[in-house]
């Protein structure tokens, strides 16, 4: 070992001795179970089934992850014209042929559809062999790609906010914290309430404000809304959260550095940048981690408001993971899921931990 | 006599902007009160009224408002249909023991990585923030499998399987990477040549961890007693597949035996109103204790 | 030493106790009924008689709540910690049995005899479970309501066929009288959209597996029928006949909606009976099922007791449970409920089901229409499947695909449990 420049902190027993317990726990109540999922996701496990399992590799993970793509031109009738449909759109020949049982497309047996485009004349069919995962994954980065910036950075603005010394300040502390006290079942199923399309009260908000202009919206029924309206929920819902954690933030940082700034007669936005944010660097690291992770997990809101539709458009991966390992019974499928969810976010987090790494 | 003027002129302009700056100040903090306040009204208020009435206020603006068929009836509703006192008490039991052990075993932990070097340490933090990203649910399972074949002593000698009891709702939660991590970005702010100075000294790395660094961390204490206390409060899919004994269960399981058949909206809405007392009552004491532990620490420099 | 052998002592004559006392074999029951008024109260009652009546064992109840019992039991199914009495509802019965979780009962056929065909729980020509009462689903709505649109009652010799009825609803929603001619229920997004919308399918001539096999649900979940289901079902939704799968849970809950008159018809149950007739009194009306082409079809099975394979006092089990299932405790459970008792005997003792009583009309739309629910393993699955197709189906996709995918799904997991037994 390199002599460390402070040898004084070196200390092989006591650092182990303080680890342990936490490291023991950890080992025993979360890298076990999970090393358990993962030796499931090569399995054929179920949670109950009288069938000994089976050794099946990486026939799993095939089948979560297979994409191809398959082209096709549209039908034509004898004179070589475009068959066109009902819609007058041009006529492709069905998938299901393809897909089904087709000895020259082996490789696209029981694949479906998960979007097409147009290529030229032809149109360009790309399928998946787990459609749903598909949609869920890009719903789960369409989730954490919008709500960790907007949520870290409200939470944010909400604790320089509350950071003020004013009299009050604590009540308004409180009141923002206060949807992170009620639990995200119970403020899910309130705004089961608020998001209704015929009567609820968002719509009527938005009608009054509008002067009756306002179109009611059924934001949770239309695939095009549901996931902005569970998106705004959650961050609604969460901001408190993390406000909290910015808070301890700004309140770690010494009142003298601010005097400081204020003598040498800084703005106020100029002591925000180079005396709070400076000071903030490891509470940004922590908040954006814990939202990101959280974010990946979500489920609560999908599970008591939506069930991942409508049409798929708030399938996620942990929603798949329990509605397929517990509710379907196919633990070796809901292991694949969380194996892969693991895999993906770790990558994500060596990133992130590389692009925010000390540079001395 | 004029600069004499001049300057008391500019002194009351100031005065003036900022009893200005202070209403913009207030007007921002109330928009945002309004915004966040409003599910927590809509649920106190529904829990007085009648179902029939709560359903047609959700529409308007009436279901912010006590207004209507008053009466605390669904209160003794809720209490009469389920064992609401016990659900509370087994909740906030598991909740305090484990808020307790868990602010305990992490930040001895996290003290470890931060200011200790030892053979290993990196690779062990790396694992343990690699365990942020497994959700619980993900993991229920294999770790109902695990706690099935734990064993343990009591007064029948040695047994096997932790499921109808406490222990199995606190032990598996005590020690958690997200409370690792807290404390660690926390101590990592803290000036290492107090501790090295410590060590100098001749003080033990317990003595350190307790006398030094303990009293400087009163945010991050409450910060993570708060995380860790709604996490732990709001558990439903753990203790509902370890607790078969109605004795041990949790509020939230317990929310279950309103959304039978014909819920009543009215008791969901109270008993919501009164298991959120305990989460509410523990957050401003702790606030009120973080506020006083900024005080005296003065913090860092 | 001393010590030592001091305590082996105590603990030794600690065994003896506990093993004179232990001449009364000590049961488990398992409910969901908690958090429900009268349930624990009936149930306990039912405990309380059964241990009074006899001395060989001691029964104790345990309840949960209904959202969170199948999460408890399947937890406790893998812990083994099952109890000796289980309450199973009926279309899971099969894959608790399948995977060795239940005992096949005692009790014999000429027991039952007379029982409510979706009362009793069969698997491979095994009876598995049994039920005190069954849930039957009516067309429910106003004779008022019929009258002013000008629509025919319906009735179990003539019901109102496809057209009739969506006829029907078409005349409703003109009136411009309701929010929605129709209310389904589609807030209630677990087990209710198999055990009420399967039936329609079945009317059409399509099912969710094959049920001469249990191998395969192609060309009965995505055949022509099906399909034709599909695109019917879809109507409803993109005609705003119904309202759709984001329905808040306010209105459907104990028929509201209708009661309030948002509704013109709600497709509900029999649970929902009594408080419809404290509403509408003689003017309410139970109505059989539309007939889509292969006559009308209603669920069947409700929640039912069976007998634990962990049990180690089965005898026991199987005495409590004929216990419980005398007409005087059907009876009960029925004036509580008012679900319909399982055997004709009982519906007599009843306020709603004996002759001429109000409700006495579930008991005929039940035996003449009821259709169990797929009886096989893999049905805990065909059911969230079906699930997920009829509410993309609903909320816009394509029919064709939804089915096909539907199938596909369904042929994979039979495949994967290797036929699951049949």
């Amino acid at each position: 070992m390199a002599a460390t420049p402070t040898r004084l902190l070196s200390s092989n027993r006591a650092g182990w001795a303080m680890a342990a317990p936490a490291v023991g726990l950890i080992l025993l109540f979360i890298i076990v179970p999970f090393a358990l999922a993962f030796g499931f996701s090569f399995t054929n496990q179920r949670l109950f089934s009288p069938n000994p399992t089976q050794w099946v590799g990486t026939a799993n993970f095939q089948q979560l992850l297979g994409v191809s793509t398959l082209t096709l031109e549209p039908e034509r009738d004898a004179s070589g014209a475009v068959v066109l449909d009902d819609d007058g759109q041009p006529k492709y020949p069905r998938l299901r042929s393809y897909t089904r049982n087709n000895p020259d497309y082996p490789h696209l047996q029981g694949k479906q559809e998960w979007f097409s485009f147009g290529w030229g004349d032809s149109r360009v069919f790309v399928l998946a062999s787990d459609v749903v995962f598909m949609k869920a994954l890009r719903n789960t980065f369409l989730f954490v790609l919008v709500v960790a910036p907007l949520q870290g950075g409200l939470a944010l603005l909400l604790a320089v906010m509350t950071n003020q010394k004013l009299k009050g300040i604590n009540f308004f502390r409180t009141v923002y914290f206060m949807p992170v006290v009620v639990s995200i079942v119970v403020v899910s199923l309130l705004w089961r309430f608020i998001y209704d399309g015929d009567n609820g009260l968002l719509n009527n908000v938005l009608g009054w404000l509008t002067f009756g202009a306002f179109e009611p919206v059924d934001w949770l029924g239309n695939p095009s809304t549901a996931l902005p309206a569970i998106i705004a929920m959650s961050i609604w819902q969460a901001v408190g959260f993390h406000m909290v954690i910015w808070l301890a933030g700004l309140q770690s940082i010494s009142p003298t550095l601010y005097e400081a700034a204020n003598i040498e007669g800084a703005s106020r936005w100029q002591a925000f940048r180079y005396v709070t944010w400076p000071g903030l660097r490891n509470t940004a690291v922590l908040v954006l981690i814990v939202i990101t992770m959280q974010a990946f997990a979500l489920f609560a809101q999908i599970d008591v408001m939506t069930k991942g539709g409508p049409v798929d458009s708030t399938q996620t991966m942990v929603f798949q993971a329990v509605e397929r390992g517990y509710r379907k019974q196919d633990i070796a499928a809901g292991s694949v899921i969380s194996v892969v969810l693991f895999l993906i976010v770790l990558t994500i987090s060596l990133v992130q931990g590389y692009l925010t790494r000390e540079k001395k | 006599m004029a600069t004499v003027e001049e300057a008391q002129g500019t002194a009351t302009l100031e005065a003036r902007s900022v009893s200005w700056d202070r209403v913009w100040r207030y007007a921002l903090l109330i928009l945002g009160a309004v915004i966040f306040i409003f599910p927590l009204l809509f649920m106190v208020m529904s829990s007085l009224k009648p179902d029939a009435q709560l359903l047609a206020d959700t529409a308007n603006l009436r279901a912010f408002l006590p207004v209507g068929d008053i009466s605390l009836d669904n209160y003794f509703g809720a209490f009469r249909r389920a064992p609401v006192a016990t659900f509370i008490f087994n909740s906030v039991l598991v909740t305090a023991v484990t808020v307790v052990l868990s602010l305990f075993v992490c930040s001895l932990a996290a003290f470890a990585f931060v200011f200790l070097k030892w053979r290993g340490r990196d690779i062990v933090l790396a694992v343990i923030i690699a365990t942020l990203i497994v959700p619980f649910e993900t993991i229920a399972i294999p770790m109902l499998i695990v706690v099935n074949n734990l064993p343990w002593i009591s007064s029948d000698g040695l047994t096997l399987g932790w499921l109808n009891s406490y222990r199995v709702q606190i032990v598996p939660f005590i020690a958690d990477g997200l409370t690792i991590f807290l404390f660690a970005q926390f101590f990592k702010d803290m000036p290492r040549e107090l501790i090295e100075a410590c060590r100098v000294e001749g003080a033990t790395w317990f003595q350190i961890y307790r006398k030094v660094v303990m009293p400087l961390s009163g945010p991050v204490l409450a910060t993570g007693a708060i995380l860790k206390f709604l996490a732990m409060y709001n558990q439903y899919l753990w203790p509902l597949m370890v607790t078969q004994d109605e004795g041990y269960r949790p509020v939230m399981v317990g929310l279950q035996y309103f959304f039978q058949l014909n819920p009543v909206w009215g008791e969901i809405m109270a008993y919501l109103s009164v298991i959120t007392v305990p989460v509410l009552a523990f957050y401003l004491f702790l606030q009120r204790a973080f506020i006083a532990s900024i005080a005296s620490t003065g913090v860092k420099g | 030493m001393t010590m030592l052998t001091r305590v082996s002592a105590i603990l030794l004559a600690s065994t003896c106790l506990a093993g004179a006392a232990a001449a009364q074999a000590e049961l488990t029951f398992w409910q969901h009924g908690a958090g429900n008024p009268w349930e624990p109260r009936l149930f306990g009652q039912i405990v309380e008689d059964f241990n009074a009546s006899q001395s060989d064992w001691k029964v104790t109840l345990q309840q949960f709540p209904q959202a969170a019992y199948n999460d408890s039991v399947t937890a406790a199914a893998l812990s083994g910690e099952l109890p000796d009495i289980i309450d199973v509802d009926g279309p899971l019965m099969p894959n608790w049995a399948w995977a060795g979780y239940l005992a096949p009962l005692e009790i014999t056929e000429e027991e039952l005899e007379g029982f409510l065909p979706g009362t009793i729980g069969r698997w491979q020509d095994q009876i598995y479970s049994v039920g005190l009462w069954d849930a039957a689903v009516a067309m429910i709505t106003r004779k008022s309501t019929l009258e002013k649109y000008g629509i025919r009652v319906p009735t179990l010799g003539e019901p109102w066929t496809g057209e009739e009825f969506n006829a029907a609803l078409e005349t409703m929603k003109e009136s411009g009288d309701f929010e929605y001619p129709l209310d389904l229920g589609m807030w209630d997004k677990v087990e209710w959209y198999p055990y009420a919308f399967s039936p329609f399918l079945q009317s059409f001539g399509g099912d969710i597996v094959d049920r001469s096999t249990y191998q395969t649900a192609e060309g009965v979940l995505n055949g022509d029928a099906a399909i034709a289901f599909g695109e019917w079902w879809q109507g409803l939704f993109t005609d705003g006949l119904v309202p759709g799968t984001s329905q808040d849970p306010a209105d459907g809950n104990q028929a509201f909606g209708f009661r309030d008159g948002k509704y013109a018809i709600v497709w509900s149950g029999n649970w929902n009976g009594a408080g419809v007739l404290e509403a509408f009194g003689d003017d309410a009306l139970f109505l059989p099922a539309p007939d889509f082409g292969n006559g009308p079809k209603i669920g069947a099975a409700s929640w039912q007791f069976a007998v634990s394979a962990q049990s180690e006092n089965q005898q026991g089990a199987n005495a409590f449970i004929r216990f419980a299932l005398q007409d005087k405790y059907q009876a009960m459970f029925s004036d509580a409920s008012g679900l319909a008792p399982a055997t004709a005997t009982a519906a007599q003792m009843t306020e709603n089901y004996k002759e001429g009583a109000p409700m006495a009309v579930f008991y005929d739309l039940s035996a003449a229409q009821a259709l169990v629910r797929p009886v096989t393993p893999g049905y805990v699955v065909q059911s969230a499947v079906f699930r997920k197709a009829v509410s993309d189906i609903a909320d816009g996709a394509d029919v064709a695909t939804a089915l096909d995918a539907a199938v596909d799904e369904i042929d994979a997991d039979i495949e994967n449990n290797q036929g699951y037994g049949h």
